[in-house]
């Protein structure tokens, strides 16, 4: 696999110690005891709260107890939400880094995700409160032309550099959000646009969530393709050569990263960075085989995401400070870390 | 790509000779001409009720956006020359974020209440003392090995704004909500509302600030042209880059603290000016970027709530044009 990594990422994944550490454990060991730590953590956030709530509680069965209804209603939703999100989006991100050839596009570089809330502003200001459904809608038709749009950025300039081109992403995704706000700011819409910006899991009740599992449904999709993906990513002349639609591969991708993307904006609102280094941190551990990445990322998304919403729960207890803050703070020196390191490598 | 490929050395050098003053006087005339011309009508434009009150309120607004464009417009040509190229300003830097985060972290350690106490002077001084401490730190981590490349800076320093607000949003919710909405209207301005109690000290601060550094301009002419040359001709290189950061600080903590963060708003400025004037000698740069600085401001407002009807907000319309600005000098540069 070693050799597989250095060719994919052009040379810059010189191993490094930490590489090296993980490296000498076995991926799949590896995978499996991250899914334990979920798990016994996921557990744990269920019994976080300013309604105290024992496993005790829900152990009795009682529906008509309060304890109860507050863990039916509101804490197994907000844990579904938080896992769903958290794998979708780092999955996502994954599949971007890997199509696009930088391992600093994701969703919130490419201006995928600032696409889906102007698309949200434009549906709420075209049809009103309309279902769910139709805005959901609309935001992934915005989001897919957004990316599509940056791609072409992309391919006209002469030398994509992986510096140059997430700058050009966020600057794009700055311009997207300026017309965004341009129109909320027109139609009084600067609340809800807020709501969609700043990634907060405080209002995940039942009923109120469960398109997420949508997205969680295509997380399996992907794992599905996620050889074809592999290919396209070595390029169109390598990828045709061995048989792989190459158009349709790319298109249909990022078709399903504009999705997924979209689906947990409406839901839970932006979480910045999260598509770009839990993928960034995994295959700096384990490679670049993107099928034998995948089940981790997910797993490393879902634990990133439950972990900085325990934080954002506990850190000023009994009030709630939104995830998207605190995935902001950790996720940007990560990022700034990422970056450094990268330039230190050597293109 | 080249090592530095921002760098303004050898343009500098080529424009310098072939450098008509002419030119440049003109662009400064007309641009003074432009800016009165935009002050008269943000005075005089649609006078009603009270002569006296009116001419007050628009007065301190002008004064305010006035001061804000200057302020911007010359830390950002400094931080260019500073920094060697010509898309770093110190708002993509995060400096701005950074004066936020520092006056709302000021407000959660010493409590809200007791923060408002503290005469408005002494806070704001203090305030500066930290941004400049912290931006020298920021400066020397980031910029202190001269290898960087500009764009790593540029995606660092972006990155960095962004955890800057993120901390600053954690840090308001840690503060009691009751207190927090008075926070918030005291430290919080934009354009409709400049921060008045600061006026009079933030003028006397850039006053004194741009008398202090205008002898240094004509030194910051030969930095541009790089270190060695510098160097051989005599300028010490590094003493003057930290003396004009050190004025970059105060001046993005003036114009932070009386209308937020304007994202932008000094890369088109700066950039506009040296096109204007064709020449990147101080002498000229400063004073067409302040004054079109000044001339965006004043200008663009009164377009905005005389015949828009504040339908937007000027700082959105400086994101969208830097934006697609910003997004233009990436492919301009890169294409070399």
């Amino acid at each position: 696999m070693t050799e597989a990594r250095a060719a994919g990422r052009g040379g810059a994944a010189a191993p490094s110690r930490l590489a090296g550490w993980f490296q000498a454990l076995d991926g799949r060991a590896l995978t499996v005891g991250s899914l334990a730590l979920l798990l016994v953590t996921a557990f744990g956030s269920l019994f976080i709260g300013v309604s105290s709530v024992t496993p005790l509680d829900v152990l009795r069965l009682d529906n008509s107890d309060h304890q109860m209804r507050v863990f039916v209603e509101s804490r197994v939703p907000r844990l579904a939400a938080i896992l769903l999100a958290g794998s979708a989006m780092s999955v996502a991100g994954l599949i971007m880094q890997t199509l696009v050839r930088n391992r600093f596009v994701a969703p919130s570089t490419a201006g995928t995700v600032s696409s889906a809330s102007l698309g949200l502003v434009a549906a709420t200001i075209w049809f009103g409160s309309a279902s769910i459904f139709l805005k959901m809608s609309i935001a992934v038709v915005f989001a897919m032309a957004g990316t599509l749009l940056f791609l072409v950025l992309v391919q006209r300039m002469r030398h994509p550099d992986i510096i140059v081109v997430p700058l050009v992403g966020i600057m794009f995704g700055g311009v997207m959000q300026a017309i965004t706000t341009f129109f909320a700011f027109k139609y009084d819409l600067l609340q809800s646009l807020n709501a969609w910006t700043n990634g907060d899991f405080s209002g995940t009740l039942r009923g109120r969530y469960e398109l997420l599992y949508l997205v969680g449904g295509l997380t399996v999709v992907t794992y599905l393709f996620a050889n074809r993906f592999t290919l396209v990513g070595m390029g169109r002349e390598f990828a045709v050569n061995l048989g792989v639609h190459y158009e349709r591969v790319l298109y249909g991708g990022l078709c399903l990263v504009s999705f997924v993307s979209a689906v947990v904006v409406v839901v839970v609102g932006a979480i910045p960075y999260l598509g770009l280094i839990v993928p960034n941190l995994v295959t700096m551990a384990m490679g670049d085989n993107l099928r034998r990445v995948l089940p981790a990322t997910a797993i490393g998304g879902a634990f990133f995401v439950l972990a900085c919403d325990i934080i954002s729960r506990t850190i000023r207890y009994p009030y709630e400070v939104p995830v998207g803050s605190v995935v902001g703070v950790g996720g940007g020196f990560v990022f700034i870390i990422l970056v450094l390191r990268a330039r230190s490598l050597g293109r | 790509m080249a090592a530095e490929p921002l760098a303004s050395s050898p343009r500098a050098a080529a424009l310098v000779l072939g450098f008509h003053p002419g030119r440049a006087r003109t662009v400064l005339a007309t641009l003074l001409v432009l800016f009165a011309l935009a002050v008269t009508l943000f005075m005089t434009y649609d006078l009603k009720g009270s002569l006296d009150y009116a001419l007050e309120l628009r007065g301190r607004k002008v004064a305010g956006m006035a001061l804000v464009g200057f302020a911007v417009a010359y830390s950002s040509v400094l931080f260019h020359t500073a920094t060697h190229n010509r898309i770093l300003t110190p708002s993509l830097m995060g400096f701005d974020s950074l004066y936020v985060l520092i006056q709302t972290l000021a407000a959660y350690f010493l409590g809200t209440a007791e923060f408002l106490q503290i005469d408005v002077r002494l806070r704001y001084g203090l305030e500066v003392l930290a941004m400049i401490g912290f931006a020298m730190l920021l400066y020397r981590w980031l910029l202190g090995r001269g290898d960087r490349d500009v764009y790593v800076l540029v995606l660092v320093g972006i990155i960095m704004g962004t955890v800057f607000s993120n901390l600053t949003e954690l840090v308001m919710r840690m503060i009691d909500p009751n207190e927090f909405t008075q926070l918030q209207d005291r430290l919080f301005a934009n354009f409709s509302t400049v921060n008045q109690d600061l006026l009079v000290v933030s003028a006397i601060t850039v006053g004194l600030v741009t008398i202090a550094s205008w002898p240094m301009l004509s030194r910051l002419d030969v930095v541009a042209l790089g270190r060695e040359h510098a160097t051989n001709l005599g300028v010490d290189h590094d003493q003057l880059v930290r003396r004009a950061l050190f004025v970059v600080a105060i001046l993005v903590s003036v114009s932070t603290a009386l209308v937020g963060p304007v994202a932008f708003l000094g890369l088109l400025v700066a950039n506009l000016s040296y096109q204007l004037t064709g020449t990147f000698r101080h002498r000229y740069t400063v004073p067409a970027a302040g004054l079109l600085g000044m001339l965006a401001l004043v200008g663009g407002q009164f377009v905005l709530q005389e015949f828009l009807e504040f339908q937007t907000r000027l700082s959105i319309i400086i994101s969208f044009a830097g934006g697609i600005y910003f997004i233009y000098l990436l492919y301009r540069e890169a294409r070399r």
